[in-house]
């Protein structure tokens, strides 16, 4: 049906080119932030042009421990995919369900958060330009980490199953790229909102 | 997949009914017939689109005319612009790319098949909620209503105050849709090429159609989630009484400028560049020469698709921005032409000395050289400041980008179904409406858009629905309305010379043209799997290697 092409001399031997579910990743991760930086520069532009109150000064808690939560997951993530590498299931899940604990930890920090906010600042989405921006950024942040705790919690039923082994090692890989991601734009979004915007 | 495939071909095709056939369709996977979806789709939106087009020039034909109310005008340019850059140009583009980037660079798929069919459906049915949008968008209590706050939605125009109903919602979400279509099919784009390349393909001898698919892939992750971004904050504006654009609460209408033209002005060298790789394709083929300067012109692109993210601003100079912006978005501006222009240059390069062959593909990509200089030209006029105060808004600058769109990137995407049709359908387009098509379509486009300038410059502003007699417009107007109906005529003949040739044109062979990328090494139209077995390439033409075994480019790499 189709006439073979050329298998002319010099062409190498080797011919090894990239993971195509990391390069797939590393674009979707390009796109993400760019809609990060967006909502970043709204939230920047709008510091201190709310025309009423409260302000993040009032409100605001740095929550200090939950970012520690979500920032050490991002280690136990690594080295779970170290241990699948390695076939060591016992290890992998243990850290992948730790992981997910701590994930889950940030997100009911968050939770928390606003509900304070709501129920005893009267803060919501609507009230000012920090409210719209404030709950824009972190909502739209702890979105991606919801996002993220659905598919590492299929891939522990599915570790639990016993069809997550080494040679999905890769794949895994993939995901744990995203997890670093979502802590990394936590890294702007902690400094941008609890730092630089008070 | 392909064992699938095969079973059905070789089964006798007439048992099959048609809704087994739709099936196929509608489950498919293969990055061929995404392709022709997105570019049947594309065209269906591309005759929608054009009547709009129709509907709005009728309308200014001459002065009073009462063919359609303000309000109906309103949704139509909206509608026009909207439909023709998301759901004809960008579909299309994607279209080709999907068929082609796979068959130039020996792969037998995308790299993720799946997702690349959920992009597909994602931007269909984007496009089908903005047109229901004409049925709901007044929801349950009025008549219908298509959006009509302008292509680019400005605040507070898009408020909840100012456009009540749905109208605005639809088109929010339609384009939400669509946006993450475009992401995903970017995505794949780019780690097709990067992780599926044959063996041998090193970039260094990958075609340019695939090189710049590949830049214009990277600009629209970095351009289209900004508008999707936007279009978020513009939900919660709506819905959730959020007040990122509502100037009463603090907010800021001029930040949602920048906000849609960040991703506006890179949006139109995401459409032009895939048109840059059509035409370095075309130009090499029927002047039967290599491209001139091939590194150059990969630099040339990856310089224009970083430039091109730093000028959105002269988008908005009458805004009122001050000097250094002013003069920095100048700077920028002016400086895109560097290496667009250095680009010009290497496809004449390329024509130079060359046995040209005034093919209809050929006779497009010529075509699309000289009116995409023009275009150039006037915009570097319009990237003056200055020069801007005075003309923003007027029909000189709808003047200046339908020569972009038209002038440069529907007579490439021309030059490409002509060049292409062959490989995707097994058969030649007719030549003799091919001439035809080309001939009618290029006197329509200067009729039109040549002489829509000079009310520009007479002061007619854009998106006014009447004008005044006596004030030097009239003529002009009733001569870019002949000009659209010319057009018109023109697409007619090539819809018909595309169905025509489908059924009885002059069967096309593997390599009609004598060609030299891979695409042409497998049969017309190529088989489920694309290549019997991958190919190996040593050059960067491979096909030229096969024919000429004496003298193969490998040797001068």
């Amino acid at each position: 049906m189709s006439a073979t092409t050329t298998s002319l001399a010099g062409t190498p031997l080797a011919w090894k080119l990239p993971y195509r579910g990391r390069v797939g990743m590393a674009c979707l991760i390009i796109a993400e932030s760019a809609i990060f930086t967006i909502f970043v520069v709204a939230y920047l532009y709008y510091v201190g042009k709310s025309l009423s109150g409260p302000t993040p000064r009032e409100v605001l808690e740095t929550p200090i421990f939950y970012t520690i939560c979500l920032l050490s997951s991002s280690l136990t993530i690594h080295f779970a995919g170290k241990f699948l590498e390695r076939g060591k299931r016992g290890a992998f899940l243990s850290l992948w369900l730790l992981t997910i604990v701590l994930g889950g930890l940030f997100m009911y920090g968050t939770g928390q958060e606003w509900h304070r906010l709501i129920y005893e600042h009267g803060l919501t989405i609507s009230t000012n330009l920090f409210g719209t921006t404030y709950y824009s950024l972190v909502g739209l942040h702890a979105f991606h980490v919801t996002v993220g705790l659905i598919m590492l919690s299929i891939v522990l039923l599915f570790g639990l199953a016993g069809r997550v082994g080494p040679d999905q090692s890769a794949r895994v890989d993939v995901l744990s790229f995203y997890w670093h991601f979502v802590d990394a734009v936590w890294v702007v979004v902690f400094t941008v909102v609890y730092v630089l915007g008070r | 997949m392909s064992s699938d495939v095969m079973a059905i071909q070789s089964a006798d095709a007439a048992v099959r009914s048609w809704t087994e056939v739709l099936h196929e369709w509608v489950t498919t996977v293969d990055h061929k017939r995404l392709g022709v979806l997105y570019i049947l789709y594309a065209l269906f939106f591309l005759v929608i689109g054009g009547i709009e087009a129709t509907i709005i020039r009728i309308q200014l034909v001459r002065p009073h005319n009462d063919f359609v109310s303000p309000q109906v005008f309103n949704r139509m340019f909206t509608m026009h612009g909207t439909t023709m850059i998301f759901f004809v140009a960008m579909p299309i583009l994607f279209g080709f790319a999907n068929y082609l980037v796979p068959l130039m660079i020996g792969a037998r798929d995308m790299a993720f098949p799946r997702l690349n069919a959920f992009s597909f459906w994602l931007t269909a049915f984007g496009g089908m909620l903005l047109y229901f949008s004409f049925l709901g968008g007044s929801g349950l209590y009025g008549a219908g209503n298509a959006p009509d706050v302008g292509w680019w939605a400005y605040a507070p125009l898009a408020s909840r105050a100012f456009s009540p109903g749905h109208s605005s919602d639809y088109w929010t979400i339609a384009l939400l849709a669509s946006g993450f279509g475009s992401i995903g099919t970017a995505i794949n784009i780019i780690a097709t090429i990067l992780s599926m390349r044959c063996p041998g393909m090193k970039l260094s001898r990958m075609p340019l159609l695939a090189w710049l698919n590949l830049v214009m892939s990277g600009m629209v992750l970095l351009a289209i989630t900004p508008l999707s971004a936007a279009q978020l904050m513009l939900l919660v504006d709506r819905y959730l009484g959020g007040h990122f654009f509502d100037t009463q609460a603090g907010g800021s209408a001029t930040l949602w400028m920048h906000f849609f033209w960040i991703f506006g002005h890179p949006e139109v060298y995401v459409l032009i560049i895939p048109c840059f790789a059509f035409a370095s394709e075309i130009i090499p083929v029927f002047s039967r020469k290599p491209i001139f300067g091939y590194p150059v012109m990969v630099g040339a692109t990856v310089c224009i698709a970083f430039v091109s993210m730093s000028v959105w601003a002269h988008h908005m100079f009458t805004v009122g921005m001050n000097s250094y912006a002013n003069s920095f978005f100048t700077i920028t501006t002016m400086a895109v032409g560097v290496p667009t222009g250095i680009k010009i240059f290497n496809w004449l390069g390329t024509m130079w000395g060359g046995k040209i062959q005034f093919r209809t593909p050929m006779l497009f990509c010529i075509g699309f050289l000289f009116q995409f200089l023009i275009a150039g030209l006037t915009g570097i006029m319009l990237a003056s400041s200055p020069f801007d105060w005075q003309l923003s808004g007027s029909y000189f600058v709808v003047a200046h980008f339908h020569y972009v769109i038209v002038g440069g990137i529907l007579f490439a995407l021309f030059g490409a179904f002509y060049y292409w049709y062959p490989k995707i359908t097994g058969r030649m387009l007719n030549e003799s409406l091919g001439k035809l098509h080309f001939w009618l379509f290029l006197i329509g486009f200067h009729l039109t858009f040549d002489l829509m300038h000079i009310p520009g410059l007479l002061g007619m502003p854009r998106r006014i629905y009447t004008y005044e007699p006596g004030r030097g417009w009239e003529t002009l107007n009733l001569i870019v309305t002949i000009g659209a109906f010319v057009q018109g005529i023109a697409t007619l003949v090539f819809v018909a010379n595309l169905v025509i040739s489908y059924f009885k044109g002059a069967k096309a062979g593997n390599d009609p043209w004598d060609a030299w990328t891979l695409e042409w090494s497998t049969s017309s139209p190529p088989p489920a799997y694309n290549f019997a077995s991958i190919p190996t390439v040593a050059s960067r033409r491979p096909l030229w290697d096969l024919k000429h075994p004496e003298d193969p480019d490998m040797r001068y790499e």
